[in-house]
């Protein structure tokens, strides 16, 4: 029996969550989709998630020596970068433009606003930002599924660029068709959404409410909400990118309103935009809203009361 | 001793006091007119042509113009060598001056030759005014050429219209990537000069997720100790 007494400050109960078991957990629920990924697009789509993971792992290791500060890539937060990352990419992109892509997460948004926990934006979203912008061809060229059976690669048009109908709804869920490799099949990024909530990873409020919102402003600008829920990029924008614990709100109302915002800003962008997706913007925006969002929705502490106006102190 | 510090005059804004990099003067052309190599000189060159005739102009009037008419004075002279400029520009380079567009009259209100006028030209007699213009605007014209050099070569894979790369990352000529590149130039020139960060105050808040947004700090509830 250990009868050592520890005197210690506060707090005395602690939650075993450490960063390495979430990271952990994200990564499991991430599984799914990263299957899905490799069955419907082939060892290539394999090839550039290890191609992403390696490089966002090995280039943390390395600013982090340069900078001379902890190594961190023990939390598992650089895995979790690197499989988002590729998870948003689409299969046939070059592996040098991945590995810019990694280079963008990790040094520029991670490291040099001081690591994990710092970043202003998602790291992944922003690198997929940089991307689309930087090489817009090979950012939007998309190959239709299971190509490696066929004789040579086609590209498609994703269910958001294609005539209204071309896919069932159940072609969605499952994702047969077109698209960056982790998020074609919203069925596997459902699948992994209800076990982080399971594991109590994420909050139910910010995926919620995100595709409430994304839904109801469809029916509003005429659009078909359950269309527009399971093509692109939403679920594993909803369920993956928005609920990052650095880039999201933390009270209660403020995950509300950051929710609602990232929902009708997709929905806007993708009705009147040139642009065919509007997740990775409107998220990247509601990021930078977030610390205001939360200066907003501060809980007013017990017993405090508000000074009114006029009174002097 | 008079030559030495003439010199220095000269040289102080190249690096030290360099008005891109380290007075961050002039961001507004800086930004702008920096997504090729070419432009970026042509620029550069305008811009010290203004600033060393209306530093020699304005060090020549500084006991005529009086004081509280200063900066409508100024701004005449500057204006006027800004006129002259923009011809001479449009008679012998029409290329350069229909790539740099608005930018080149609006020389008139660049902070740097206004600033010089005003800190500098002002207080000092002709010969390091006109010094003091043409480091000024050395330095203005290496930190434009730098990222002018840096952004055609990543965003167009050329340097001066030669192809070089045979990629290109578009961000670089578009304003985020202009952004970049000027804040990792701040960067370099900090470390040239030895310049630190700040470090962080201690704080009772540091702990709390909320405090960048919290106010009882600023309102000194936690300050009592």
């Amino acid at each position: 029996m250990d009868t050592k007494l520890y005197v210690s400050s506060s707090p005395h109960f602690r939650s075993n969550a450490t960063t390495r078991r979430i990271m952990l957990d994200v990564i499991i629920a991430l599984m799914p989709t990263a299957v899905a990924a490799c069955i419907i697009f082939g060892m290539q789509a394999l090839s550039l998630i290890a191609i992403c993971v390696a490089g966002c792992v090995l280039l943390e290791y390395i600013s982090r020596k340069i900078m001379k500060r902890d190594t961190t890539i023990g939390d598992l937060s650089a895995v979790v970068t690197g499989l988002l990352l590729a998870l948003n990419l689409p299969v046939n992109i070059h592996p040098l433009i991945a590995l810019f892509g990694c280079l963008v997460a990790i040094v520029v948004v991670k490291q040099m606003f001081g690591g994990i926990g710092m970043n202003f934006v998602n790291p992944a979203l922003a690198a997929r930002i940089v991307l689309l912008v930087s090489f817009p061809s090979q950012m939007m060229s998309w190959v239709v599924p299971f190509w490696y059976q066929k004789a040579d690669a086609i590209t498609a048009a994703t269910p958001l660029a294609a005539e209204k109908g071309t896919y069932s709804y159940i072609t969605l869920l499952l994702g047969n068709h077109g698209g960056s490799i982790g998020e074609v099949c919203a069925a596997a990024l459902i699948l992994g959404g209800i076990y982080l909530l399971i594991r109590r990873v994420i909050s139910p409020i910010i995926p919620c409410v995100y595709i409430v919102s994304a839904a109801l402003m469809s029916l509003c600008v005429g659009a078909d909400p359950l269309y527009q829920i399971l093509s692109g990029g939403l679920m594993l924008g909803a369920i993956f990118m928005a609920t990052d614990y650095t880039t999201s709100p933390v009270t209660v109302w403020g995950k509300v309103i950051y929710a609602v915002g990232c929902g009708v800003l997709t929905i806007l962008l993708r009705s009147f935009s040139n642009m065919p997706e509007g997740v990775s913007f409107s998220i990247l925006l509601m990021n930078i809203l977030t610390p205001l969002i939360e200066r907003v929705t501060i809980p007013r502490t017990l017993g405090f009361v508000k000074q009114k106006k006029g009174e002097k102190k | 001793m008079q030559k030495k510090s003439l010199f220095s005059e000269f040289t102080k804004g190249i690096i030290k006091e360099n008005p891109v990099l380290c007075l961050v003067l002039g961001t507004c052309p800086t930004l702008a007119v920096t997504t090729s190599a070419s432009n970026a000189i042509g620029m550069g060159i305008a811009a010290t042509a203004v600033l060393v005739c209306s530093n020699a102009v304005i060090s020549l009037l500084r006991k005529v113009i009086p004081d509280k008419v200063r900066i409508p004075a100024y701004i005449t002279i500057i204006a006027g060598f800004v006129t002259i400029v923009q011809m001479v520009v449009k008679a012998f380079s029409p290329a350069i001056n229909d790539a740099l567009g608005i930018y080149l009259p609006l020389i008139v209100v660049n902070c740097i030759i206004l600033g010089r006028a005003e800190m500098y030209a002002s207080k000092n007699p002709v010969l390091p005014s006109i010094l003091d213009g043409l480091g000024m605007g050395v330095g203005f014209t290496a930190a434009l050429l730098c990222m002018g050099i840096i952004r055609e070569l990543l965003g167009s894979g050329s340097v001066f219209g030669v192809q070089l790369l045979p990629v290109q990352i578009l961000i670089f000529i578009l304003p985020p990537g202009g952004f970049f590149v000027f804040g990792m130039l701040i960067m370099i020139a900090n470390k040239l000069n030895g310049r630190k960060g700040k470090k962080a105050k201690a704080s009772p808040c540091d702990g709390c997720p909320l405090s960048t947004n919290c106010n009882k700090r600023e309102e000194g509830v936690l300050d009592a100790d």
